[in-house]
């Protein structure tokens, strides 16, 4: 089957069907990653223009090399530097950029919705790299690719999200994007940091106490806090956070034995997460930037109409 | 010029009319009331038969946008909406620019009014001086530049102490207070109703208690001073409630909702439809059902719809960015006669949210058909269809989460002081 899909938004809207060729082929586009001369010719004379509104190194690097490497051209517009600070509209900057015909545009926004907004506005692909408190379908779908390359599937994993849930897309994105796959979630984290509804965007528990939500997890997912952008009225102290909601050892031995530990980055050593447990072998933190590549080939690939792919 | 209003079914509480007859006015007054009227020389007549004739109806709450925002709406184009729509006579709100809170901005919008608009404009002007929240505005002089209420709505007063000494000071002159209540410390920067959907979109959202909590003060206020108080556009089911306690144990509490917060919920926001944006937000299936029954049983007072003329520029925007606010003049009538098909309410009730009871609380003589009283008629067409077509609306907006909606019931005909000023 093909992907039927112009732009991806949200994990929200995939098939599982869908998300499996998604993973699948960035797993065999994997190898390319591998190589010494790591290009291929399958998006040659395509456009990609990166249009990040919010600061990212993570996520707009891995899909200027996800889209080089797919030998498209990439150009970079973020939003410090562009017409943006002389109040230029995203729309007008959108058809702006449109004007001069590239095939995607990769976005990052602090709005929710500034995505979907676009999308329905414009003729090329749109790529969602994170819209406000909404979603981020690339790191949800690395996340998945991480825990299937461990587990061999998706189905019945026990994962726990541990954090602000509020303000997270990557938390959306997993939760949507595992329920489809068959996972079961325990999010766990402070009552001022957990939305009412959560549980019902998916398989959800609402744990009380970071312990249950761990126990037994094949997966741990610890998202970053932010104190700086989420009001100080939200906790107390980091120190407090740490002690109620921060990963240590004692903590991830209540998972499984061979449970992962993972963070959408950047990490807070000693926050949520012990410095010793970020670098310990249970932890996948950096395979997950490593499969954000690919994945990032993968989306690019298929938005751009590809068929299932042999690498 | 004479108008005869034959073989309609007349509908008006103040004098406990409910039954077929016709109406004779003369010189823009209501001359006589009875069955078979003959019409006397150069007279129009209409011809009512399987119509509904009330009194005029009344928007207590509409936003023109004139002076300032003109870009929005004006006096002239928001009248023919409210004609448009069957209202007879529009309240409107103060936050134009400048804003409403000295009789120079009051008489440029009666004089404008009695040049170009099609209904009766009767202005609010500001609690505080420039909506600041500050310091009290001039309220005398208001009301006798021709304020009918005072309000600073847009914003609360946040300051308990300022509005207790405004309900007091209103109270000494004579005029309404209508409030805006929300509590901005826990509206923050929320944008849409707090609740699932809102976790759904990643939206911040805004706490149902941050309605309630103010809610509750201005009645507690209004209580202690043994004043008078109008709560504006509630949406809550705790509002609700606190007025209908409050109301049972006798303070002068009186209040309005919008035909959004009876029809929609925060459903309507899914898609990121920024036609769905307003303040207060629409709310849960609950609370929606909890507005319903608060217009049932009496609790709600007015029907209201905080018309709030937007640009495309305002609203073709990212969802945080949009601005509050949909159209409403042209759409409430036939939301609000939902009410009256789901047996919610009966017509008389109806017309008393809409026309008598607007007309007590902001003092003027209107919501009546009384012999000599101002003639100001709507006649309703109950089962007439139409679709709601942005390019159609009168309004000079077209921000409209009604869209595409068959409505059923519209006015047939817009009569202010004698004159037909609509008729479709």
């Amino acid at each position: 089957m093909g992907f039927r899909h112009k732009d991806i938004i949200g994990l929200k809207d995939l098939t599982k069907e869908e998300i499996e060729l998604l993973l699948n082929t960035a797993d065999s586009l994997n190898e390319i990653n591998s190589r010494d001369i790591k290009k291929v010719p399958t998006l040659r004379g395509k456009t990609v223009v990166n249009l990040f509104y919010e600061a990212s190194t993570r996520t707009r690097t891995s899909f200027e090399i996800a889209a080089k490497r797919l030998s498209a051209d990439t150009i970079n517009i973020s939003a410090s530097t562009s017409s943006v600070t002389k109040g230029e509209t995203l729309l007008d900057t959108a058809q702006n950029v449109l004007a001069m015909k590239p095939d995607i545009i990769v976005m990052r926004h602090a709005i929710s919705g500034a995505h979907e907004f676009l999308a329905k506005r414009v003729s090329c692909s749109v790529i969602n790299a994170g819209d406000g408190a909404h979603e981020h379908p690339s790191q949800g779908l690395l996340d998945m690719l991480t825990m299937r390359q461990k587990f061999g599937k998706l189905e019945g994993l026990k994962v726990a999200i541990v954090g602000d849930i509020t303000h997270s897309r990557v938390a959306r994105s997993d939760i949507y994007g595992l329920t489809t796959m068959g996972a079961k979630i325990f999010v766990a984290g402070p009552p001022t940091m957990m939305p009412i509804g959560i549980e019902r965007l998916g398989n959800v528990t609402v744990c009380k106490d970071m312990r249950e939500a761990v126990h037994k997890a094949d997966v741990v997912m610890m998202l970053r806090i932010q104190l700086e952008r989420q009001g100080k009225t939200l906790l107390p102290s980091m120190r407090e956070y740490s002690r109620y909601y921060g990963l240590n050892p004692d903590m991830l031995a209540l998972a499984k034995k061979d449970a992962m530990v993972m963070h959408p980055g950047p990490i807070n050593r000693g926050v949520e997460l012990a410095s010793s447990v970020a670098d310990c072998d249970q932890s996948y933190i950096l395979k997950q930037v490593e499969n954000g590549v690919a994945i990032r080939m993968a989306m690019l690939y298929h938005v751009c109409g590809g068929e299932p792919s042999e690498g | 010029m004479n108008l005869l209003i034959k073989g309609g079914h007349v509908i008006d509480p103040s004098q406990g009319i409910d039954e077929v007859m016709d109406i004779l006015i003369a010189d823009g007054v209501i001359l006589e009331l009875g069955q078979g009227l003959t019409a006397p020389e150069e007279t129009e007549s209409v011809d009512a038969t399987g119509l509904i004739v009330t009194p005029g109806l009344i928007d207590m709450h509409v936003h023109l946008r004139d002076p300032g925002l003109e870009y929005k709406e004006d006096i002239a184009t928001g009248s023919r909406s409210a004609a448009a729509g069957g209202f007879t006579s529009v309240a409107c709100m103060p936050n134009t620019s400048p804003v409403n809170d000295n009789k120079a901005v009051t008489s440029y919008i009666v004089n404008k009014a009695r040049k170009e608009a099609m209904v009766n404009v009767f202005p609010v002007g500001a609690i505080t001086k420039g909506s600041k929240g500050e310091s009290l505005a001039e309220m005398g002089d208001l009301k006798e530049a021709g304020c009918v209420a005072v309000s600073d709505d847009g914003k609360p007063v946040c300051s308990s102490e300022l509005m207790r000494r405004a309900l007091e000071y209103a109270k000494g002159i004579g005029i309404t207070v209508i409030t805006h209540s929300e509590d901005l410390s826990l509206v923050g920067e929320g944008v849409m109703n707090e609740g699932p959907v809102a976790t759904e979109l990643g939206l911040k959202g805004i706490p149902w208690v941050a309605e309630d909590a103010a809610v509750a003060r201005e009645v507690y206020l209004a209580e202690f001073c043994g004043a008078p108080v109008h709560i504006a556009h509630i949406s809550t089911a705790g509002s609700c409630r606190i007025i209908r306690n409050a109301k049972a144990r006798g303070v002068k509490v009186t209040c309005e909702t919008a035909p959004h917060y009876f029809t929609l919920t925060d459903e309507a926001v899914l898609g990121y439809d920024t036609n769905a944006k307003m303040n207060p937000p629409l709310r849960s299936a609950a609370d929606r059902d909890a507005i319903k029954a608060a217009l049932a049983d009496g609790t709600i007072d007015a029907i209201a719809t905080d018309h709030a003329p937007h640009h495309p520029d305002e609203k073709d925007v990212e969802f945080n960015l949009a601005y509050n606010g949909i159209v409403g003049l042209e759409t409430s009538l036939p939301l609000s006669l939902k009410l009256v098909e789901e047996g919610l309410v009966d017509m008389k009730k109806l017309v008393s949210l809409m026309s008598c009871n607007p007309a007590k609380i902001l003092g003027v003589e209107r919501g009546t058909l009384k012999c000599g009283a101002v003639a100001d008629v709507t006649i309703i067409d109950p089962n007439r269809k139409w679709e709601v077509v942005a390019e159609k609306l009168e309004s000079k907006s077209k921000n409209s989460p009604f869209i595409g909606w068959e409505m059923k019931g519209a006015a047939a005909y817009t009569v202010v002081k004698g004159q037909v000023v609509n008729k479709k």
